[in-house]
């Protein structure tokens, strides 16, 4: 007999994300760093495996060597497998063409043969840029029972904001008679969630047709749902009810970051029977000084702490001197707040250096605006950085 | 490059000084420093040094060092050649459980003849420090030792067994002391739980020792043969701790909210352990947390001070924790107060339960315990 995976999950990771500026200049959105120890690629990786889907293929283009390497063999989600497991899929020289992605249906396309090797009734695909635990086996569950070709996720969003989002026209049943991508009046608020399920023939079917046509832009959203509406396929909505968050913006970050923050937080990594798993650094438990004040804020290991931390969330190994105030912030891994410095509505990354009294943006307010640090900085001590800045180069007196 | 030497660590060693701590584990598994576990610290000076094949001679209680252990990927020591490998003893009606490091030794003839490396480091399961053991052995290769037994000078830490070592200015050994009494506080040069050994000398001690009915490596081999082998020591200056007694327990946990200290033991290099994937720590908007080290998983909302927090621990509103030890996963009620407190795994302290206990004489809760 021959072996089989029943899902295969398909992981598009292969985004710039431009829109989260000097945090992605160096590393692709699916491994920019969230909550303190993650990584946005942990999520749908976490969800895989806990939905008993142990057979991913992660589609890589952009800056892919941290995302790589943090990846690897995929032991950390236990998807080192001696059949299945986690499989990079970058772009790759064939005889007869050899090309970078041109869309997410061009990416999961030119992977065919890696999907046809585990012979899978159905394909799962995700996208790398969203933090939510949800549970692909139910979706599934549900594409079996509706006898669906394609289900795609779809979560409420407030009316006004519909217009942001693709939304799923559908009939009571919940099968999709109309997409609308960005549309001016929404007639419903059934937002996409970019994740869908395929059974997996008629998926290669439109694959196939989708790529012989010159027309097409070789997208899922524009080309390949909307033929096969076209032609009359089952395609139905799988309504998620849950946290669920694009971080795909700056201001969308911070607020992901925020929002795992309080007695009851809007959402919860410390849920043992849905567990987060991630590459763990080497670091001892953070210590917290004789001066150190922490209070609403999250804090991963390795940190040290000599100032005053609140409302925020701080990657391992950092350290606040004494003095230092880090408020409404979120500080990647590695980076260091001298003494006196005063850090505010401020995303730091990794291995920032901010000087002696220097002052990172303004009390949160409604007129003040994330500030970004990028990755490596060094900003000089009393240096001062205003509302809304981006700064991607070291930044002197 | 193939590794040069071998690493066996005894795990069961030296039990008799922390009775309270090993009653459901070996003293290699006792929880240290937030995180983890005795048996880490020797684990990762082994790894740091290249070492890739490591034995452990375990004896009894040793369910939660498996736990622990794994496949022993979370120290790169998942390998097909070595890796870790876990020594149970053999023991039937004829062949009686070893009792001695000689015996123990003897036990290991098969595991030792089988592998190649030239080096065998032996060590204690019961040390904290952070050896470095590519040293060490380029130290005992240069003296063409026999064995270099590592000491430390320090006060001298009462405990059941104690090896004192003098030696002349070139570091040969010149005198071996087994169990002697000790003063309270005194100064001296003690055995610091490793020793490095050719393997095929370790063979033939090991052999030569059962024909003459030999029983104990410190007395039989070490002081009875002391001119006629080339035993060398090697001082080891840094940061040196081990399980001597509870209060000794308690002391080097402290002793990690020292900087200097911290830095001595997890500074400056990778310190490995099992993974959990535990959140991120969460402080409340209420949290007092001051001189204390907390580890992830933890959910704070009351106060602690001079305190150790182990993985997954929760303190309540109005709890408050001072110079204490919280193992994995307590729960700390409201308005509860613990003071020099040593609390084992999973014990949950209701609200505005208090207890207090003394630097000396810590007070401890068994693992498990509702109070």
């Amino acid at each position: 007999m021959q072996r089989r995976k029943e899902c295969v999950a398909m992981l598009l990771a292969g985004g710039q994300g431009s829109r989260l500026f000097a945090l992605t200049t160096d590393v692709a959105k699916p491994a920019v760093a969230f909550g303190a120890k993650y990584r946005i690629i942990d999520f749908p990786l976490s969800n895989c495996i806990n939905s008993g889907i142990d057979t991913v293929g992660v589609l890589t283009q952009y800056q892919p060597l941290i995302l790589n390497e943090y990846i690897g063999n995929g032991q950390p989600w236990d998807l080192d497998r001696a059949f299945g497991g986690v499989h990079i899929l970058s772009p790759y020289q064939a005889k007869t063409r050899s090309s970078w992605y041109e869309g997410t249906a061009n990416a999961i396309y030119q992977n065919m043969h890696f999907m046809k090797m585990y012979n899978p009734e159905y394909i799962l695909v995700l996208s790398g840029d969203h933090i939510y635990k949800m549970d692909y086996a139910a979706m599934l569950k549900a594409h079996k029972e509706t006898g669906a070709d394609c289900t795609i996720a779809a979560i409420d969003v407030p009316l006004s904001e519909a217009s942001r989002f693709g939304i799923l026209n559908t009939n009571p049943d919940g099968s999709i008679y109309q997409f609308e991508e960005k549309p001016k009046v929404p007639k419903s608020t059934l937002a996409s969630m970019g994740i869908y399920i395929f059974t997996a023939e008629k998926l290669f079917k439109y694959l196939e047709e989708d790529d012989a046509n010159p027309n097409s832009s070789k997208d899922f959203g524009k080309d390949v749902l909307p033929a096969m509406l076209s032609a009359g396929e089952k395609m139905f909505s799988y309504l998620f009810e849950g946290y669920w968050k694009d971080v795909g913006t700056i201001a969308s970050l911070w607020q992901a970051n925020m929002d795992l923050l309080g007695e009851e937080p809007e959402f919860d990594v410390s849920d043992k029977s849905w567990k987060i798993h991630s590459r763990n650094p080497l670091a001892p438990p953070e210590c917290i000084g004789e001066t150190g004040i922490v209070q609403n804020s999250m804090i991963a290991l390795g940190c040290e702490i000599e100032g005053e931390v609140k409302n925020s969330v701080l990657g391992s190994n950092v350290v606040v001197e004494k003095g230092a105030v880090v408020k409404d912030a979120v500080v990647l891994a590695n980076s260091v707040i001298k003494a006196g410095a005063t850090v505010s509505y401020t995303i730091i990354d990794e291995n920032v250096t901010v000087g002696e009294n220097a002052i990172i943006g303004v009390e949160k307010d409604s007129n003040a605006e994330i500030v970004v640090l990028g990755r490596g900085i060094c900003v000089e001590k009393g240096v001062k950085v205003s509302s809304g800045q981006k700064h991607e180069k070291d930044i002197l007196e | 490059m193939a590794a040069t030497a071998l690493g066996v660590i005894f795990c069961n060693i030296h039990e008799e000084n922390v009775p309270e701590l090993v009653r459901r584990r070996t003293i290699a598994s006792i929880p240290f420093g937030g995180r983890y576990r005795v048996i880490d610290f020797q684990l990762s000076n082994m790894v740091n040094s290249g070492i890739t094949t490591v034995g452990l001679m375990t004896n009894n209680n040793y369910r939660s060092l498996i736990d622990h252990i794994g496949s022993g990927k979370d120290w790169d020591l998942a390998r097909k050649d070595g890796g870790i490998i876990l020594l149970p003893p053999f023991s039937d009606k004829h062949d009686k459980l070893y009792t001695t490091r000689l015996e123990a030794l003897n036990s290991l003839s098969g595991f030792l003849g089988r592998r190649s490396e030239k080096y065998v480091v032996l060590c204690d399961g019961d040390v904290l420090a952070k050896f470095n053991i590519s040293e060490i052995l380029a130290a005992h290769e240069k003296k063409k030792a026999d064995i270099t037994l590592v000491t430390h000078c320090g006060e001298i830490e009462r405990a059941s067994e104690i090896m004192l070592i003098n030696a002349d200015e070139n570091d040969r050994v010149t005198e071996v002391k087994y169990t002697p009494h000790v003063k309270k506080g005194e100064v001296g040069n003690y055995y610091a739980g490793v020793m490095v050994l050719n393997r095929q000398f370790l063979l033939n001690i090991v052999e030569d020792s059962a024909v003459h009915g030999f029983t104990s490596f410190e007395t039989d081999i070490l002081i009875k043969q002391l001119s006629s082998l080339k035993i060398y020591r090697y001082d080891f200056k840094g940061y040196f701790a081990s399980m001597t007694s509870m209060a000794a327990y308690y002391k080097h946990n402290m002793r990690l909210l020292e900087k200097s200290v911290r830095d001595e033991l997890f500074g400056g290099r990778d310190m490995y352990t099992k993974v959990r994937d535990s959140a991120p720590s969460k402080y409340g908007a209420e949290a007092t947390v001051k001189n204390s080290l907390i580890s992830d998983g933890c959910e704070i909302e009351g106060v602690v001070e001079n305190s150790i927090l182990f993985r997954g621990v929760k303190v309540a509103k109005g709890a408050v924790v001072r110079n204490s030890i919280i193992m994995q996963d307590n729960v700390i009620g409201a308005g509860a107060s613990l003071s020099c407190v040593i609390t084992d795994k999973n014990v949950v302290i209701t609200d505005r339960r208090q207890l207090s206990g003394c630097e000396e004489i810590p007070f401890f809760i068994q693992k498990g315990t509702m109070l």
